[in-house]
């Protein structure tokens, strides 16, 4: 690990003020921060602990939604009871990531902005655009079977590895955002950037930019929502695919569809597709399979994960087969 | 001190845990000499000479190290473990696995992967258990930090380490402290009552030799009687 400058800031101001550039970064949980120093992946010149910072509640809106604190932990979101009640698709989420013990220390924000797990981004014996921009991409004629099919580019397939966000995706949430110029509020649609040329770049975020937490807007009345997560083994495993589904029915028909998709995209994939075809249809069996269809007709697979097409396509299914059952 | 309190020595589990205070290992006696101690004393001296250091090998391993004076680079740091505060200089590199083990001389907590995957650095902050490798060392000096060392002591066991014992939790014991401070913890975390619900809430800790049902037994008996 190499060396760095190590700050404690006990005020939002004072952490924007000491990220001056790409080179200074926060550290809350430390679980994916730390590991990625440990393998020199990120070799930051200041660390600004940003543990002391009032954001660590989970607070009730006027409107009926949910405000995550930045430094609320997965555990404390997975367990809370209003997430487990009203946005259980998180608790879900949350609860199939990770460890117990991870989950303790990892933090709301810092799940936002957890790194690829693509091993030519954790390696720097290899190239990489996202870690060395203009390198290379090793993993395109590499081992690719756990990397991403849709929103990829000739120059990364990095597959977005957070099980959090895809949630997070499906229920609308919206990021908010202070810096020296104010606050602001990003949908979390808007907040990841698919890598073009331009891996390097993963969101919308500048230096000076904290993440102070995470809204969720007030559930859908009636609604139902569901986590399916597909992976080489049952737990402490990162998804090959996964679907966050949110929906609202109206006696047979869908009135209301969120689908987000996780383990196949470079970002957290909502499928606007799927949800187009859902909405108004008849909850069947011809319907979900339409939806997985449409939300697969882009997908551009690599050498060793073409099966990731089909198997996102039958989680979409069976997920929304679950969310409909009862709803 | 030496490693006296690290996870029970295999050995351990042919004595009943009350009836010997002092587990393999822990002797402080002229002349004798634990695993940690003998190991210390090689990698001090290297491999030149091995027979005759091992008879002084004890005596030189009991002896805390002193806080150095601060070195360039490193950062004061107080932190509160088992109950005791420790002043310190560090490097702000230093993870609290690495501190723990290597400022504190408290190694019952182990280095496994080094990268959150093994489980086998567990240590409670705040009463939570994290990975202890994961986190530096400056990020908590206002935390409370529990090691195995500060669960239970030779002759007053936790019950978790007594239940570990009596089912065999372990074969060569290196990833016990980590999985018995997970143990402790899942006491107080929300839990289901079925040996399928405990293998979920233990799977941040990998056991390589496969004692996984005896933990599982060891844990589910200690949550009977609690």
């Amino acid at each position: 690990m190499e060396a760095f400058t190590f700050t404690r800031a006990t005020a939002n101001a004072q952490a924007i003020a000491a990220q001056t550039s790409a080179a200074a970064k926060f550290v809350a949980g430390g679980t994916n921060l730390i590991d990625m120093m440990k393998l020199d992946v990120e070799r930051p010149r200041i660390i600004v602990d940003i543990n002391p910072l009032p954001l660590s509640e989970i607070t009730t809106t006027p409107d009926g939604g949910l405000v995550l604190g930045a430094l609320a932990r997965n555990a404390d979101v997975a367990h809370h009871p209003i997430v487990q009640r009203d946005y259980a698709v998180l608790s879900q989420a949350l609860l199939s990531g990770a460890s117990p013990q991870l989950r303790n220390m990892a933090t709301t924000a810092g799940n936002l902005l957890q790194r690829t797990r693509c091993p030519y981004f954790r390696d720097t014996a290899h190239t990489c655009n996202k870690r060395e921009p203009g390198s290379g991409c090793s993993a395109i004629e590499g081992h690719n079977r756990m990397l991403a099919i849709l929103g990829t580019s000739e120059h990364c397939i990095a597959t977005s590895p957070s099980d959090q966000n895809v949630a997070l995706t499906a229920l609308d949430a919206s990021i908010q955002i202070q810096s020296a110029r104010g606050t602001r509020t990003v949908p979390i649609y808007d907040f990841y950037r698919v890598p073009g040329s331009t891996p390097h770049i993963e969101t919308v975020l500048q230096p000076g930019d904290l993440i102070t937490g995470v809204t969720l807007p007030a559930p859908i009345a009636g609604g139902k929502s569901v986590y399916l997560k597909l992976r080489d083994r049952a737990a402490y495993e990162f998804a090959l695919a996964s679907a966050a589904v949110v929906i609202k029915m109206n006696g047979t028909r869908i009135e209301y569809a969120r689908v987000a998709l996780g383990g196949v995209g470079t970002k957290p994939w909502r499928s606007l597709e799927a949800e187009a075809v859902l909405h108004g249809s008849t909850a069947d069996p011809i319907t979900f399979r339409r939806a997985a269809e449409a939300a697969l007709k882009d997908a551009r697979p690599q050498s060793q994960n073409s099966f990731k097409v089909e198997l996102s396509r039958r989680c979409i299914v069976r997920s929304l087969t679950t969310a409909t059952q009862t709803a | 001190m030496a490693d006296t309190t690290g996870p029970p020595h295999p050995d351990a589990k042919c004595n009943p845990p009350e009836a010997d205070a002092s587990p393999p290992g822990s002797s402080t006696l002229p002349g004798r000499f634990s695993r940690r101690s003998f190991l210390s004393h090689i990698g001090a001296a290297g491999i030149v000479a091995t027979a005759p250091p091992l008879l002084a090998a004890a005596p030189a391993a009991v002896s805390a190290q002193e806080p150095a004076a601060a070195a360039a680079g490193t950062l004061p740091l107080t932190l509160r473990v088992n109950g005791q505060l420790h002043t310190l200089h560090i490097d702000p590199r230093t993870t609290l696995l690495d501190c723990l083990r290597e400022n504190l001389n408290l190694p019952g907590t182990k280095k496994g992967c080094d990268h959150g995957q093994c489980g086998a650095c567990t240590v409670h902050v705040n009463g939570r258990r994290v990975n202890s490798c994961l986190s530096l060392a400056v990020m908590h000096p206002n935390d409370e930090i529990t090691t195995i060392e500060g669960l239970g002591q030779p002759g007053h066991l936790h019950p978790m380490q007594a239940a570990f014992i009596e089912h065999d939790g372990y074969q060569c014991g290196y990833c016990t402290s980590g999985q018995i401070m997970s143990a402790v913890a899942v006491l107080k975390e929300p839990v289901g009552p079925s040996d399928d619900d405990v293998k979920q809430a233990m799977y941040g800790n990998i056991c390589r030799c496969g004692a996984y049902p005896n933990i599982v037994s060891a844990v589910q008996q200690v949550r009977r009687n609690v």
